[in-house]
């Protein structure tokens, strides 16, 4: 699985109330949340990017609140993957969960720019910046959470696997 | 092999002699629980999976508690939907409206948490519960949905951090003090993975609402659980409420930490955490001047009745500043009704406090107290992030009960000893 797409760059502690902030969790539509998206840090945000960009943050990526609406509008909004230098426990799981991959990778983070255009390898964790040609190799993902990104999320990867027999 | 609190319970509910951090076990889960914002989407999930029952209907906690008593007719739809899933599958532990509260306090209180439990929460301070002496940690709404199908689900066994708490608190330095102190010593992400054992003879003199206030904001230094070996005040606490026999056990001497920090609490003053982050902390000597437009007593962190006990002793015959809003939220039914048994409700009241229905308030800036653009908040919530609290330029302070209650009637953030 190959992703493509034009860098948005964060920076540490990106929290999930800016991701959605919580006066717009009143709804779960994924469309919806996808609109408000970033809201109060880069408003607009769906409509800045295109899909298939690539989000480039700091450390601890994702703190905060277990908001499962904080990946789901980041994919409904088009981006394609997230690379960072860490991110927080529970926001890694539910970007698996949702079927956003998401990577750790301090060297991409740190010489990534804002608009460069990315490449990333799910499988190898080899991530190439295409407008400088550098490469870089991230922590590799687990291969059962790179099944489920695979499958489109926990969801999907449950049904494939029958509910009855998930070893999950 | 010596072993943790945290690695014992997860061993027991992975059915395995012993676990190692960084195993990935699949665990039996005791009580899985969401709430009417992260609810939906499990329930979402739990029918797309084609699920058709719950795995135990006893098992699972439905709590509406972020946008209730409806805020507005989209928050009335989400808390429909949970209602009546609750019904149709005939969900035990469903708190309506009225007899409910704020999901981590109303567990604790009715008893549906004892030590050695492994509670999995949609809810990111689902870490509260490691109080009693039990794991529990937060996750999002997909997999609490496959929980409440089959009642396991897979972790990964963290390494733990020990905190010995030594020496003697000064006045007016409770469990949320310690517990924002390590955040400042340890950052955000201090704990990230990690699961926190607070321990120390300063811990084990402080009540079980104080501890349930430290363990709460494990979080904030991303840890996946925080964690209390059991003792007379937890078997004391737990006694009252459930006649289920706990599993009770300790860390092992010599078990494996990553790491053990020793603090030393005899110097710690009450703490404030400054905009924008919890780790972001102030004795407050040094706080200087700062107006505050609301202060806001209550949530998961600090609204219990230790804590409107604690607001009461300062308010007592005293009243809100002019210029100053204090908004006071019993965090259950319970804690509202003993509030009202023991006169702390009327104090309240008589010192120019408004009182909201039990839930979660404007501590996610939800309603009841949200923040206009350039409006300053002193609240004694868990964080403080850019608009949490309302609008994104709006700042918010996080303290205790006292100093709330304090600077409330100062009008800006200070101490009870300046009245």
């Amino acid at each position: 699985m190959k992703l493509q797409g034009k860098v948005w760059k964060f920076g540490d502690n990106v929290d999930t109330d800016l991701i959605i902030p919580a006066r717009f969790l009143n709804v779960w539509d994924k469309d919806e949340l996808a609109r408000n998206c970033f809201a109060d840090l880069r408003p607009d945000f769906i409509h800045t990017i295109r899909p298939g960009d690539v989000i480039v943050a700091g450390e601890n990526f994702g703190c905060g609140s277990s908001r499962e609406h904080a990946p789901l509008a980041i994919k409904s909004a088009g981006i394609s993957g997230i690379i960072a230098k860490s991110f927080a426990r529970i926001f890694y799981r539910n970007a698996f969960n949702v079927g956003l991959p998401i990577l750790e990778c301090k060297e991409a983070s740190a010489s990534v720019e804002e608009g460069n255009r990315v490449s990333i390898n799910l499988a190898t964790g080899e991530i190439v910046n295409l407008d400088t040609g550098e490469e870089f190799l991230a922590r590799p993902i687990p291969d059962f959470m790179r099944d489920i990104v695979e499958a489109g999320g926990l969801v999907e990867y449950v049904k494939k696997k029958g509910l009855a027999e998930q070893a999950i | 092999m010596p072993m943790t609190i945290t690695e014992k319970i997860l061993a027991r509910h992975a059915n395995l002699e012993r676990v190692s951090p960084g195993d990935l076990i699949e665990v039996k889960v005791d009580m899985a629980l969401a709430n009417d914002i992260t609810a939906p989407l499990a329930i979402k999930v739990f029918k797309e999976i084609e699920a058709r029952k719950v795995f135990d209907p006893y098992k699972i906690a439905l709590i509406p508690d972020h946008f209730v008593p409806n805020k507005d007719i989209d928050s009335a739809e989400q808390a429909k939907v949970m209602r009546e899933f609750s019904a149709q599958h005939q969900i035990v532990h469903y708190y309506e409206v009225g007899q409910s509260g704020i999901e981590h306090v109303i567990l604790p209180e009715k008893g549906l948490v004892i030590p050695g439990d492994l509670v999995i929460g949609a809810d990111s301070h689902t870490c509260t519960y490691g109080a009693l002496g039990a794991f529990s940690s937060g996750v999002g709404s997909t997999d609490l949905g496959v929980i409440m199908a089959t009642g396991k689900t897979w972790l990964r066994v963290p390494p733990t951090i020990k905190l010995d708490y030594e020496g003697n608190l000064l006045p007016w330095v409770e469990g949320k003090d310690l517990i924002l102190h390590t955040l400042g010593m340890v950052g955000v992400d201090g704990a990230n993975y990690r699961s926190l054992e607070f321990s120390g003879t300063v811990i084990r003199g402080l009540s079980m609402d104080q501890r349930l206030t430290m363990a709460n904001m494990a979080v904030e230094a991303g840890a996946k659980n925080g964690i209390i070996v059991p003792d007379e005040i937890t078997m004391a606490y737990v006694a009252q409420r459930s006649s289920r026999s706990p599993f009770v056990c300790t860390s092992d001497p010599g078990a494996d930490y990553e790491k053990v920090i020793r603090i030393e609490v005899d110097k710690i003053e009450p703490q404030i955490a400054f905009p924008h982050s919890p780790a972001n902390v102030r004795p407050l000597s040094q706080v200087g001047n700062i107006a505050i437009d609301q202060v806001f007593i209550g949530s998961c962190t600090n609204g219990r009745l230790d804590d409107l006990r604690e607001a009461v002793t300062i308010l007592k015959a005293r009243t809100v500043a002019r210029g100053t809003r204090l908004i006071v939220i019993p965090g259950s039914q319970l804690v509202h009704r003993e509030a009202i048994g023991e006169g702390i409700i009327q104090t309240l009241i008589e010192a120019g406090a408004v009182i909201g229905p039990p839930c979660c308030g404007p501590c996610l800036g939800g309603h009841l107290g949200v923040l206009a653009e350039g409006e300053k908040a002193l609240s004694t919530t868990n964080r403080n992030f850019i608009g949490r609290m309302g609008h994104p330029k709006s700042e918010v302070y996080l303290a205790n009960p006292a100093i709330a209650a304090a600077s409330a009637v100062l009008g800006r953030i200070g101490g009870p000893e300046e009245l």
